[in-house]
C-alpha cells in the first residue's frame, strides 16, 4: 500500500469551492493550504506540490518527513511566506499570503515566523549577540531594547557567555543554539525548522530538540520541522510524509 | 544595526576591501594628478597669453585674413631701393643704408573707426588699438660699378658687363649685406589699461606717457635692448626716424619677454608706416566674464570684417613645450585617466558581484528573517560607500603626494604665442618645441598682430578645492555604482535560496 493510499483526511475544516456548500468555519488554525500546487517551470515543468489541502492548528508540533526531491523544501517556502504557490491559498493565521506583495511577505516573516536551518545560517562576520538582534532590525526596535532581547534570548538558549563570539568560534551546538535564539527573539507565533539537528551529532541533537520542545510548551509555538529522522519526527504530535508532491498523514 | 553589520563586513573581508580600495585609491589619484597638472597647463598658458596679450583681456580683434592671393595682405615683399647718389663711397666700396617701417609679413590691418564702435558696445569695460609693425634695417657694403647705371636695386645681382669690380667688402667685388628686423608695436599712449604692455612693468627709465604722443620716442623690453646694446637715452631708427629710447619694459610673467621689440606712439607709428587710420589690433576687457560672449556677438555683429578671439581661442594658440604638453595632458592624460578609472569602477563592481554572490545564502537568510529588500540593498551600497571612500582617502593622499612631486620636480615648460612665425621658447620636454619649424611670415590668423613671445614658465600643479571635489566625488560616484550594481543583484536573490540545503 502507497503512502497516498494510507493517508488519512488532514483537516476537517477546508472550505469547499461547491456552491452550496456552508461558509468557510472560522477555525483556530495558524495555517490553511487549500489546494496548493506549485510548479517550476522551465525546460521541463516540475511539479513540487501537487493540490496540497492541509491545516496546521495553532501550537502542533509537525513534523515533515520524505525522500529528496519530495516536495519538502517547497512546502517549507510555502509555509515560511518565501515563495507563492502557482495555485491555491496559503492562509497564515488570518493573513491570505499567496498574493500578499513581496514587502508585506517580508512583514510576515519579520513579525511572525521564525527560521532555524540545517547549517545553522549565522553570518559569519557578526557575533552571536549581533546575530539575534540583526532579527530585531526589520521591526524597528531601538537599540539598546535589541541589546537586551538578545541578550536574554541567548540567556535562554544557554549562550549568555558566548554572546561576543563570532560564529567561527563557536561549536555546531552552539551555533544552531544561536540560530534558536535568533529565530525566538522576536517572538514568533510559528517557528519553522529545516533538518535542525541534520549537522549535529546524536548528544547534541537531543539537546537541540528538548531546547525547541520546550520553548514550544513554553510559548505554545506552533513548530513545523522539516527532517529526514525518524528519531526526530517520532517526538512531533503529527507527522506529514512529503512525496512526489503529494503529503500524507503517517 | 546598519553600521554595526558594515563595519564587521569591511573588517571580516579586508582583502576584498583594500583591493577595492587600492584601486579606487590609484585611479583617483591619477585623474587628481592629470586635473592638477591640466590645471597648471592652464595657468602657465594664461601666463603666456598675458605675456602677449595683456592682463585682463578678454577679447581680441583682428581683421580676417584675406584668401592667398586676394592681396589683402598689408605686409607683402619688401623692397629696398637705393638711388645713384645714395651711401657713402670711400675705398671702391659703397655704403648703404636704409630703414622701413611696415606691417609684418602676414599682419593685416583695418580702420582705427573700430576701436570706437567696440568701445561704444554694451559691456565693453576698457578696449585699446594698437597697429603691430616691423622695423627693417637693410645695410651693407656694395663694391664700385664699371659704368653709372643710375639707380642700384640691391635686389639685382651686381657686377655684369665691363671691367671686373673691385673694392667690396672683400675688396675684390664681393658685397656683404645685413638685414635687422624689429618688431615695433604702436600704442595708444593715453589708452586704456589693457593690451599687451598691461602685463608689462617697467624696469629702467618711463613707459609712455599721454604727452608722448607724436613724439619720436620709444620704450624697447628690455631683453631686446640688451641684446642689441640699447640703453634708456639712446637712440633707436625706426622707419628712417631716430626714436630716443626714454625706458625698458619687463614681461611681468616669470622668465617671458614683452609683446614686441619696441612700443612706440600709435600716432607716429601709423604715418611712419603709411598706415595712417589703421591698426592691426583692438584689445578689449569685457565688463564681466558672463558677458565675454554676448560682447563677442555685439562686435562681430559690429564689425563682419574682424575675426573676434577669446582667450579659449588665444589658448589653443601657445605653442612650443608649453602646448605640446598641454595636448598630452589634455589627450593622452584624460584618456589614461578615464581607462583607470574606469578599470577600478570595473574593478569595485566584479567584486561587489562576487561578494553578492558568495554571501547568496546570507542574504538569502537576511530575507528569510525579515529584512525587506531596500535594508538589504542599503547594506551592500553603503559598504561599497565606505569602500569606495577608503580609496577615496587613499586617493587622496598618493594624489597629494603625487601633485607635491610634481611641483618638486619644477618642470620648465616653453611656450610661445602671437605671430608663429619666429622659434619657439626652450622647453625642458625633448622635442617638444611645435613652432620651431614654423615656416618664416607664414603667421595669419586672428594673432597675426602680435608679435610672438616665448616664455618659460615653471609648471605649477596647484591643488584646488575642484582637485579635492574630483577625488571625493569619483570616490563617492564609484562606491555608488558598485553598490548600485551589488544592490540590485542582492535584491534580485530569492529569499527561498537560504533553504536550498532542504532535499
Amino acid at each position: 500500500m502507497s503512502a497516498a493510499a494510507s493517508a488519512r483526511p488532514l483537516t476537517t475544516a477546508v472550505p469547499s469551492n461547491e456552491p452550496n456548500a456552508d461558509p468557510p468555519q472560522r477555525s483556530t488554525a495558524m495555517y490553511r493550504l487549500e489546494h496548493v500546487t506549485k510548479e517550476y517551470r522551465g525546460k521541463r515543468t516540475v511539479t513540487a506540490l501537487k493540490d496540497v489541502t492541509l491545516e496546521i492548528p495553532a501550537g502542533q508540533h509537525v513534523a515533515i518527513q520524505g525522500p529528496t526531491g519530495g516536495g519538502k523544501s517547497t512546502l517549507l517556502q510555502m509555509l515560511g511566506a518565501l515563495d507563492r504557490p502557482t495555485s491555491g491559498r496559503v492562509v497564515l493565521g488570518e493573513a491570505e499570503l499567496s498574493h500578499l506583495p513581496d514587502a508585506k511577505l517580508a512583514g510576515v516573516r519579520a513579525a511572525q515566523l521564525g527560521f532555524v536551518f540545517q547549517g545553522f545560517n549565522l553570518i559569519p562576520t557578526l557575533s552571536a549577540q549581533e546575530n539575534v538582534e540583526a532579527a530585531l532590525a526589520p521591526l524597528g526596535v531601538a537599540a539598546a531594547e535589541r541589546t537586551r532581547r538578545a541578550g536574554e534570548a541567548l540567556a535562554a538558549v544557554g549562550l549568555a557567555d558566548r554572546a561576543g563570539h563570532v560564529p567561527g568560534e563557536l561549536s555546531g551546538g552552539q551555533q544552531q543554539r544561536v540560530a534558536i535564539a535568533r529565530a525566538l527573539v522576536k517572538e514568533p507565533e510559528v517557528l519553522l525548522a529545516d533538518e535542525p539537528t541534520g549537522a549535529l551529532d546524536e548528544g547534541t541533537r537531543d539537546e537541540i530538540l528538548e531546547l525547541l520542545e520546550g520553548i514550544r510548551r513554553d510559548r505554545g509555538l506552533t513548530l513545523v520541522v522539516v527532517t529526514h529522522d525518524s528519531a526526530v519526527a517520532r517526538r512531533a504530535e503529527r507527522r506529514l510524509h512529503l512525496m512526489d508532491g503529494v503529503v500524507t498523514e503517517r | 544595526m546598519f553600521f554595526t553589520f558594515l563595519r564587521r563586513e569591511l573588517a571580516g573581508r579586508r582583502r576584498q576591501t583594500a583591493i577595492v580600495a587600492i584601486g579606487m585609491a590609484l585611479a583617483i589619484a591619477l585623474v587628481m594628478i592629470v586635473n592638477a597638472v591640466s590645471t597648471g597647463m592652464r595657468d602657465a598658458q594664461a601666463e603666456v597669453l598675458q605675456s602677449v596679450y595683456g592682463v585682463g583681456t578678454d577679447l581680441t580683434v583682428t581683421a580676417t585674413p584675406a584668401a592667398p592671393g586676394d592681396g589683402g595682405a598689408d605686409g607683402g615683399p619688401q623692397r629696398f631701393e637705393f638711388d645713384a647718389g645714395d651711401g657713402q663711397t670711400a675705398d671702391g666700396s659703397t655704403a648703404l643704408s636704409q630703414s622701413r617701417l611696415a606691417a609684418g609679413p602676414g599682419s593685416q590691418t583695418f580702420d582705427a573707426a573700430a576701436l570706437d564702435t567696440v568701445q561704444g558696445l554694451d559691456g565693453v569695460e576698457a578696449a585699446a588699438a594698437t597697429l603691430s609693425l616691423e622695423n627693417v634695417t637693410f645695410s651693407g657694403e656694395l663694391p664700385a660699378m664699371s659704368q653709372d647705371q643710375g639707380g642700384t636695386d640691391v635686389q639685382t645681382a651686381p657686377g655684369g658687363d665691363g671691367a671686373p669690380p673691385q673694392g667690396g667688402f672683400d675688396g675684390a667685388g664681393g658685397s656683404a649685406f645685413d638685414v635687422d628686423r624689429v618688431t615695433v608695436l604702436g600704442i595708444d599712449p593715453a589708452g586704456a589699461a589693457v593690451g599687451p604692455l598691461s602685463a608689462a612693468a617697467v624696469d629702467e627709465g618711463r613707459g609712455l606717457e599721454a604727452s608722448d604722443a607724436g613724439r619720436a620716442v620709444a620704450v624697447l623690453d628690455a631683453s631686446y635692448a640688451a641684446s642689441a646694446g640699447l640703453a634708456v637715452g639712446d637712440a633707436i631708427e625706426l622707419g628712417g626716424t631716430d626714436f630716443e629710447i626714454v625706458g625698458t619694459v619687463v614681461s611681468t610673467s616669470a622668465d617671458a619677454t614683452t609683446a614686441s621689440n619696441a612700443y612706440v606712439p600709435l600716432d607716429l607709428a601709423q604715418s611712419l608706416s603709411g598706415q595712417e587710420g589703421k591698426v592691426s589690433d583692438v584689445y578689449v576687457q569685457a565688463a564681466s566674464a558672463d558677458r565675454i560672449d554676448a560682447v563677442q556677438s555685439a562686435i562681430e555683429e559690429a564689425l563682419p570684417d574682424t575675426t573676434v578671439s577669446t582667450q579659449s581661442d588665444l589658448a589653443a594658440q601657445v605653442s612650443g613645450s608649453l602646448g605640446s604638453a598641454s595636448a598630452l595632458i589634455s589627450n593622452l592624460g584624460l584618456w589614461v585617466s578615464i581607462a583607470v578609472l574606469a578599470a577600478a569602477f570595473l574593478t569595485a563592481v566584479l567584486f561587489t558581484i562576487q561578494g553578492v554572490t558568495r554571501r547568496t545564502r546570507e542574504f538569502g537568510t537576511l530575507k528569510a528573517i525579515g529584512w525587506r529588500n531596500r535594508r538589504i540593498v542599503g547594506q551592500v551600497a553603503g559598504e561599497s560607500l565606505v569602500q569606495g571612500l577608503i580609496g577615496g582617502a587613499a586617493g587622496l593622499v598618493v594624489g597629494l603626494a603625487g601633485i607635491w612631486v610634481v611641483n618638486l620636480l619644477g618642470l620648465t615648460l616653453g611656450g610661445s604665442a602671437g605671430g608663429g612665425f619666429t622659434a619657439g621658447g626652450p622647453g625642458a620636454m625633448p622635442g617638444a618645441d611645435a613652432s620651431a619649424g614654423a615656416p618664416a611670415g607664414g603667421a595669419t590668423g586672428p594673432f597675426s598682430a602680435a608679435s610672438q613671445t616665448a616664455t618659460d614658465v615653471v609648471l605649477s600643479a596647484p591643488v584646488t578645492v575642484g582637485v579635492i571635489a574630483v577625488a571625493i566625488g569619483l570616490a563617492v560616484l564609484g562606491g555608488l555604482l558598485a553598490g548600485a550594481v551589488g544592490g540590485w543583484r542582492a535584491a534580485r536573490l530569492r529569499p527561498a535560496e537560504a533553504l536550498r540545503s532542504v532535499g
